[in-house]
Formats: C-alpha cells, sequence, structure tokens
C-alpha cells in the first residue's frame, strides 16, 4: 500500500459470471426487447441456473441452442437463424431482437453481425448483435457491449424538427442500464440544478432510444461501460463527461458536480445534501468504521464501492477487479486517490484479472472484516470463520444516487449485524 | 438450432464435475472460457459445501485461440498439483474447448511426467451426451483407470471379504437427496448383516478403488449413474450388480430379495470356504415381513381411511428414469392413484421407462422440451403433479399441488433434515411427500359441502393470458359458489368450451352446457 495508485495483474484464475447474465437486467429493462443467446447447453445451463426464478416468469429471452449440426456447418446459420427469429416474431412480436454471441460463435466464427442486417430486411424486426462472450469479457461487461451496439441504433436528429431546433446545442444523455425509479431519481437531481436529461441509453423501450449527435453530452453511470463511451465518442461523435460515478454520496456529489462544471453551471446546495445523506447513515457508519474489507473482483463495480467504503471510514486491503479501463475511469481513480489522502489511509493495491487461489491466501493472512466476494467462495469463506458479502448483490441492488446511499451500506452492514446477534454462540469457525 | 428456455440436464462437464467433486482429494481443473465455472457456484450455494469446490478454469481466452493453450493448461495442472496434491487431476473439457480441436490427450501426457498425480482426461463429448450421460461414463473411466493401474502394479486383492459386502455405485454431490438415500441404504444393509465396503464417488478416496473387487457384489441405487461402472465390474471381475431401485414399499422388497438371491448362489459355489465362516440367516422373508408391516408406516397408511380418500385421484410423474419410474409404481401399486401420464427426460433411456411403467399409466412421454410436459399437464389437469422443480412452476401458475421427486432441484430439495428416497424411511417420507400435496381428505368433503373457504375475486389461472371472453355477472356469481380449488379448472373448462363453440359471452347457460360437453 502507497500514496500513489500502483497496478497489478495477476493470472486471471477468478471466479466470475459470464457476460450472457446481462440479458437477465436488460430484458426487463427495454421492456419490447427479445434477447436470443445463440450458444451451447452450458450458457443455457449457466442463465438457468444463475437466473432461478425468473426463467419461470415466461421470460422474453431464450437460447439458440446449436448443436452438433451446426458446429460442423452442416446446417446454414442464416436459415436456421430466420427460422429461430421468424418464431419469436410470431410468439411475442418484439421491438428488438438482440442477438447475444458467445464463445461458441466467436470460435465457429459465425458472421453474426454480417447476417443482422439482412435477417432484419427479411423479417421486419431490427435484429441488434453484442458479442457478450467469455473470452473477452466478464459478467457486467455484457451490458457493456450490448450498449455499445445499441448506440448504433440511435436516431440522429428528431423526428420533428420543431424539438430538434431547441435541443440543439449542449441537451446531456446518460448511459447505463438502471430501474426507472433510480432513473427517475437521478433525473431529479439533475433537474434541481437545471440539467434537463434529454435521453437515456439503454430507454425504457427500444423505440424510445435516445438522439446522439454532436452536439449531446454523454456521461456514464456505471464503471463497466467504457465500450460504450468509446463507442459514442467516435462513432457517434458526442463529448463525454468523464466523471466518477453516482454511487455513495460523495460519488453521486462529485458526479453532479462535475456534470455541472462542464454545463458551466454553478451547483446548488450539494454540499449540504451530502452532509444530510451522510447524517442519516450515521447508525450504520457506526458499525463499519475502522473495519477493514477485501474486495475480490468480479463486476467491475470495485473501484467506486471501494472509494465510498475508505470515505465511510473503511480500511481496504485490495481492490480486486476484472478488467480496468484507467481512462474511462480516470475520475474515479482520482476521487479514490483523494479521499485516501482525506481519511489518512494508504491506497489499497489494485489487482487487474487476480488469481483467486493466491488471493484467499492473502485473505488468510489478512484476516479482513469482510470479504466482498462471488458465492463461489462465500460459504467456504464463512466455514473458516471470514465475514463475506457477495458482490453480485451490487450489481442488482438500487446503490445509485444520494438516496440509495443507504441500499450499499445495508449489504455491506448486513453480515456485520448478523456477526453481532450469532457471535455469543461460539461457533464461528465450522470445519475442522 | 433449437429454440430452449430450460433444459432438464445440463451439459456433460458438469456431470464430470459432479463425479471428480464427488471424490476425496481429486481436482478437476476445466479447459473453459471464464465464466464457466459456474458449477463452483452451485456447489457452493445449493449443497451449502463448506469447503472449496476442486475445480478450476484454465481459462480459454483471445490468446489462447491466437496460440493453443498448451502450455498454459500443463501449467494449471503441475501448479494445482504442487498446491493441492491431489490423487488425482481430470482435465475436464466443455463445449468451447471440444470445438477448439486442441490435442488435450497430449497435455495430460505432458503433465503426468512433470506431476506427481495422476492425471486423466475426461472422455466425453459435449454435443452427443448430457450430464447424465457423462457423470455415468466419467465414473466408469475412473474405476477402469484405477484397477488397470493397480493389474499393472500387481496391488490387485481379489480376495472376497470373509463377511458378505457390498460397494453402492452412484452416490454424489448434488445429487436428488443422495446423501440422505445413502444413510438409509447403510442402514438397510447393515440390518441385513451386510458390510459396505466402498461408496463410490460420494466420499471416497481414488486410492480406495483397487478394492472394490474385494465387495461380494455391487448396488446401483440410480439407473443414471453407475450402471457403466457396475458393467465394467462384472465383466471383468465377475461381480453381480443390483440395479433395482429399493424405492417403495414392493420395490424395497425385491431389492433385498434379489440381496438374498445373489448371496444364496455366491455361498453355493464356494460352498466350503465361505459357509461355515458365515453366520447369516439367508432368509430375509422375515425381515420385509417386519419391515413392512411395523416399521415403515406406508403399508398401514395405503390400509388407513386416509389414503381411501387418494383413491382413483389423477396424477402425472415426470422425472428422471430412476424417480419417475418409481414413483409411478408407488403410486399406482402401492396408494392406488392413477397415474394418467408418466414421463421422464432420459430419452436415452426411454425402452427402460417404457418397460417399467407400461401397465401403470395411460400414457408415456418421453421428452425434454418442458413445454411440452407444460401442454400435457394443462390438457390432464390432474388433482396433483410428481415431478422435478420445472413442473412445480406448472403446477403453481395452474393450481395443481405438486412434490418434487426429482432433480433438476432448487436449494429446497437440499433438507437439512433426514429425508430419504430409498429404503423402509424413504416409504414413510414417500407417503408423506404424497398425502401433503393433495387437499386433506376430510378438508376437501367439507369444502365440497359448503362451498369454499375463500370469496376471493376469480383469477384467471389460464396458460394463455389473452381473454377475448366476456363472464356475464350472474355467470361469475355461479363461478362464485365453486369451491376455490376447482374454480380454476371449470373457468377454464367452460372457456376453452366456449371458444370451441365461438360463444363470446358466458352466460349461466354456456357454463352448464360445458360442463355437460366434459360429462364432470
Amino acid at each position: 500500500m502507497t500514496e500513489q495508485l500502483s497496478f497489478e495483474c495477476e493470472t486471471g484464475n477468478y471466479h466470475t459470471f459470464c457476460p450472457i447474465s446481462c440479458v437477465s437486467w436488460l430484458y426487463q429493462k427495454i421492456e419490447d426487447s427479445f434477447f436470443l443467446v445463440i450458444g451451447t447447453k452450458t450458457c443455457g445451463y449457466f442463465l438457468q441456473n444463475a437466473l432461478g426464478v425468473m426463467i419461470f416468469a415466461e421470460p422474453r429471452y431464450a437460447m439458440a441452442e446449436l448443436e452438433e449440426s451446426d458446429i460442423s456447418a452442416q446446417l446454414n446459420d442464416y436459415k436456421e437463424l430466420k427460422r429461430l427469429c421468424l418464431q419469436i416474431k410470431q410468439d411475442r412480436n418484439p421491438s428488438v431482437i438482440v442477438w447475444i454471441g458467445t464463445c461458441t460463435t466467436e470460435i465457429i466464427k459465425m458472421d453474426l453481425e454480417g447476417m443482422a442486417p439482412k435477417l432484419e430486411l427479411d423479417i421486419g424486426i431490427p435484429i441488434v448483435v453484442a458479442r457478450a462472450n467469455g473470452l473477452d469479457y466478464a459478467f457486467t461487461q455484457g451490458e457493456d457491449t450490448v450498449l455499445a451496439a445499441m448506440a448504433q441504433r440511435c436516431p440522429t436528429n428528431k423526428l420533428n424538427p420543431l424539438l430538434s431546433q431547441e435541443n440543439n446545442n449542449n441537451s446531456l444523455v446518460l448511459f447505463g442500464s438502471l430501474p426507472s425509479t433510480i432513473v427517475t431519481q437521478l433525473n431529479l437531481e439533475l433537474k434541481q440544478q437545471g440539467i434537463d436529461v434529454a435521453g437515456w441509453l439503454p430507454a425504457q423501450s427500444y423505440n424510445e432510444l435516445p438522439v446522439l449527435n454532436e452536439n449531446v453530452y454523454v456521461c456514464g453511470i456505471n464503471p463497466f461501460l467504457s465500450r460504450t463511451a468509446t463507442t459514442l465518442m467516435r462513432r457517434r461523435k458526442c463529448k463525454l463527461i468523464a466523471a466518477p460515478f453516482p454511487i455513495g454520496p460523495d460519488g453521486t456529489r462529485a458526479w453532479i458536480e462535475k456534470i455541472c462544471s462542464v454545463l458551466d453551471i454553478l451547483p446548488q446546495g450539494l454540499e449540504e445534501r451530502e452532509m444530510k445523506i451522510w447524517e442519516t447513515l450515521e447508525d450504520y457508519l457506526k458499525l463499519i468504521r475502522g473495519k477493514s474489507v477485501f474486495f475480490m473482483g468480479d463486476n467491475l463495480l470495485e473501484i467506486s464501492l471501494a472509494r465510498f467504503l475508505i470515505r465511510c471510514g473503511m480500511i481496504v486491503y485490495e481492490i480486486g477487479i476484472p478488467y480496468m479501463d484507467k481512462r474511462f475511469q480516470s475520475a474515479e481513480l482520482e476521487l479514490l486517490q483523494k479521499t485516501c489522502v482525506q481519511m489518512n489511509v494508504p491506497i489499497p493495491r489494485i489487482v487487474e484479472k487476480p488469481d483467486n487461489y493466491y488471493q484467499i491466501q492473502r485473505i488468510k493472512e489478512l484476516q479482513p472484516d469482510i470479504t466482498i466476494t462471488g458465492m463461489a467462495h462465500a460459504n467456504p469463506l464463512e466455514a473458516r470463520g471470514i465475514t463475506t458479502k457477495w458482490s453480485v448483490e451490487f450489481t442488482f441492488a438500487q446503490i445509485h444516487g444520494f438516496s440509495n446511499s443507504r441500499e450499499i451500506l445495508e449489504l455491506i452492514t448486513r453480515p456485520l449485524r448478523r456477526n453481532n446477534n450469532l457471535d455469543t454462540l461460539g461457533f464461528s469457525k465450522l470445519v475442522k | 438450432m433449437k429454440l430452449a428456455y430450460w433444459m432438464y440436464a445440463g451439459p456433460a462437464h458438469i456431470g464430470t464435475l459432479r463425479v471428480a467433486s464427488s471424490f476425496k482429494n481429486v481436482h478437476a481443473v476445466m479447459h473453459a472460457p471464464l465464466g464457466d465455472d459456474y458449477f463452483n457456484v452451485m456447489r457452493s450455494m445449493l449443497e451449502r459445501s463448506r469447503d472449496f469446490t476442486p475445480v478450476t478454469a484454465s481459462i480459454v481466452d483471445r490468446h489462447v485461440l491466437a496460440r493453443g493453450s498448451g502450455e498454459k493448461v500443463v501449467e494449471n495442472i503441475t501448479r494445482k498439483d504442487k498446491e493441492d496434491c491431489p490423487d488425482l487431476i481430470l482435465l475436464t473439457p466443455t463445449c468451447t474447448s471440444s470445438i477448439l480441436q486442441e490435442d488435450l490427450q497430449n497435455f495430460v501426457n505432458r503433465a503426468s511426467t512433470e506431476s506427481k498425480c495422476d492425471v486423466i482426461l475426461a472422455d466425453v463429448n459435449h454435443y452427443r451426451v448430457n450430464e447424465i450421460q457423462a457423470a455415468d461414463r466419467t465414473l466408469e473411466q475412473i474405476i477402469r483407470f484405477y484397477l488397470e493401474k493397480a493389474m499393472k502394479n500387481n496391488e490387485l486383492n481379489l480376495n472376497k471379504t470373509t463377511e458378505p459386502s457390498v460397494n453402492i455405485l452412484g452416490m454424489f454431490t448434488l445429487g436428488f437427496h443422495n446423501t440422505h438415500d445413502c444413510n438409509e441404504l447403510k442402514k438397510l444393509l447393515k440390518d441385513l448383516g451386510i458390510s459396505v465396503n466402498l461408496i463410490v464417488p460420494e466420499g471416497s478416496s481414488v486410492t480406495e478403488l483397487k478394492n472394490l473387487p474385494q465387495a461380494w457384489f455391487n448396488i446401483v441405487p440410480y439407473r443414471e449413474v453407475g450402471l457403466m461402472s457396475a458393467i465394467y465390474l462384472e465383466n471383468e471381475f465377475n461381480m453381480p450388480y443390483i440395479s433395482t431401485t429399493p424405492m417403495g414399499i414392493l420395490n424395497t422388497a425385491t431389492f433385498i430379495r434379489e440381496i438374498n438371491q445373489i448371496l444364496k448362489s455366491l455361498a453355493i459355489s464356494s460352498k466350503e470356504k465361505q459357509l461355515h465362516t458365515n453366520p447369516l440367516n439367508l432368509n430375509f422373508e422375515s425381515y420385509i415381513d417386519q419391515q413392512t408391516r411395523f416399521i415403515s408406516q406406508a403399508a398401514w397408511f395405503s390400509r388407513s381411511i386416509d389414503c381411501q380418500n387418494l383413491t382413483g385421484k389423477k396424477t402425472v410423474v415426470f422425472g428422471d428414469a430412476t424417480h419417475a419410474a418409481s414413483i409411478t409404481k408407488i403410486l399406482v401399486r402401492e396408494m392406488g392413484l392413477k397415474v394418467s401420464c408418466a414421463g421422464t427426460y432420459c430419452k436415452h433411456d426411454a425402452d427402460w421407462f417404457r418397460e417399467q411403467v407400461t401397465g401403470y399409466t395411460d400414457q408415456i412421454l418421453i421428452t425434454d422440451d418442458h413445454t411440452q410436459v407444460g401442454d400435457m399437464i394443462a390438457r390432464i389437469e390432474p388433482a396433483a403433479i410428481f415431478g422435478t422443480q420445472m413442473e412445480r412452476h406448472v403446477g403453481k401458475r395452474l393450481d395443481i399441488p405438486c412434490g418434487v421427486i426429482s432433480a433438476p432441484v432448487h436449494i429446497q430439495n437440499f433438507p437439512l433434515g433426514y429425508r430419504p428416497f430409498l429404503g423402509y424411511e424413504g416409504t414413510n417420507q414417500i407417503a408423506d411427500l404424497v398425502y401433503n400435496s393433495f387437499t386433506l381428505g376430510m378438508e376437501d368433503h367439507l369444502l365440497e359441502i359448503f362451498g369454499g373457504h375463500d370469496t376471493k375475486e376469480v383469477i384467471t389461472k389460464a396458460l394463455s393470458n389473452e381473454s377475448d371472453l366476456t363472464w356475464q355477472t350472474d355467470a361469475l356469481q355461479e363461478l362464485q359458489k365453486i369451491p376455490g380449488f376447482v374454480r380454476g379448472k371449470v373457468k377454464r373448462n367452460t372457456e376453452k368450451f366456449a371458444r370451441q363453440n365461438n360463444i363470446k359471452l358466458i352466460t349461466v347457460e354456456v357454463m352448464f352446457a360445458a360442463k355437460e360437453a366434459v360429462a364432470a
């Protein structure tokens, strides 16, 4: 641990979810979509087990399960996909079909991007192709690939010329998938500073995708959206606001301040707002001050969460992270560094592509108060007396904006509160 | 390509990993892309495993696609050998690695020269076999490997144990109630004076496998996994095996009689050597009788007036071949229920299944498509379903109770309490499960007399959610009078009838006409 940010890289032998898991939250977010995952039984088995109960609610996603004849090219991919997509059109009639390319389609070099425009004309439904595979990406990066593909489909100008007039300069579009209540909350937060959010990528429905052109400012709300950011800048000529992410009251304030400064607005009342939120968190803060955290790393939210927890008074030993885009996260990294100085704690080591085996050796040595880890390691660590919190919950819980800071601490303190309840019982180590 | 939302049996590598991680001190190295180690989550969450799952991935990424994964796989194997000192490392291919067509066997050969442990490549084809078949195959592969190794090193001890003993083949991790079943089997065998030589693979060590031939015979409790190994042991070492599943009173009795038969024939063939040292009473009939009539409550339950109320009730059974066949026979032979349809997703074992349930059910369904099963249930409208977690959800939607009798399963099917399906305690558990799945007899009767306990609005429970039909107010009122638990069914029947006859407005008359049409 030093005063400067330092980055290490290990072997990449770590546990995370496959990026195709993004269909689970994206199909719910984009209400008129249908996600078709083109892969094997392995992909299907993962989705079915990882998404548990949701599968039974007649989801708007399915597998195009590749069989031996597809792999050995005895069947025509185009004809096969056309058959399935027509069936989907007939059963569900979605406004867009998103094809999720997987490891298998990569290896057999199935030309999804080439087939999609042809099939789109043939069946009359837009087809968006996202290669969310485990060869290239981890967990939440799946959303990044889908949004990057979707950014290409956003209109350049409003169809109504009268409307396009008033939005001509400096409109703001936010990118990242959030539940609609948080979208409303963040919109309101910016409105109080006199900023109207022109649209979100993704919107609630495919037909409401926002206008993107060189007059549009874009800002991300999640740390794993670097491909989307790149696409927005390079392909759609948008202007990217590089801000810390609105996670925790400190992050939310910094996020709004950065947007204000780019749009030449003097932020009003933010400091008081942040202070108010911190006051309401005091009961939780008492539980975690001075406690230590170890992030094993699997969903790319780690830098922002660590920064927030350090500001809460915790000590972070290690930030494991699957992939670190230093440019897209630059403002967040800067805030992390500043926070460490402010709180007078050393800057934790940031370990990219971690090795879970080595990490567990370090955890055994350091004995952190909380280890934030995937479900594969949670129970075995608990049995060894190491308190854990499943990292996946941070992906699905509502953690953005001022008012949801409490939600993050609710999650973080849960195992500690559980410990307080059980600690007098005398059995915390349950392996021989 | 196949449009699929859900599958009953997982991909092949899951079966291989289940076998590998059931053995003590065996490590599996998957040749797989990032995210394919989801098995570890399942084992840690469903089975609430306290130990780290002995499975790691040798990650296939872009670099591997470009350069091949040779060094990486060998490195990962030798590294694991040093870190954990396992007895065996099993290199497990996945669907991704099987299309890369790298020479994994070559990596295994190289790695085994550099490591202390044994290294094997799991021999499964991802596109031809599923989880269950792969598990069966892998278990046989490991057993064969260690017996051949022992033969080569002259370490094989072919002398039988002095007391009669068995191997139990096919108990393993993430199996449906396997741990409980295993304990119940041990108890049953102990009652019969038979000791357990080895339980494979759950909890056993690969170094013990060379002792397998010392048992007198083998037991394969579930057809799905273990049969290949049993056949191999029979061919190579002349060991008889029993593949009858001791589930239900009658099957358990058959199972014990088969043991009896084997012991008798073994005793005759080795007369001088064994019989005088073995004080075993070779007649198990009185044990069967005692257990059936007084220890197990199931035989008495079938006679009791509670079970009378279940007579002739319509049910549907679906699951793996072992459980679906056994439960079908229990429902029909031991409880007097009617099984309108029995089915399995074990397509590879369809012939056996047909042979087992023929005569006990009106129709047989062999499919791995859950929508077909759902449609069949909706069509039959049974009083209860016995199936997998999928059928439980179909049941919820149609308001039909469901008892879960087979994998695929959810975390609630890994109970902490003792819940075997096999043996005499198993018969009690199954009787409870069946009985609790129905509306209780007396309550059922009273509901019919008093018109149900609720006066809630009718909720549509139809599989299709479109409603082009209008219910007239007095027809709705009439519907309210029908007891809650059949109301959905009456509503669906009426709507079906209306649609068939192009009726848009449902009146009381239409309701009665519909009732007459289905003669219910």
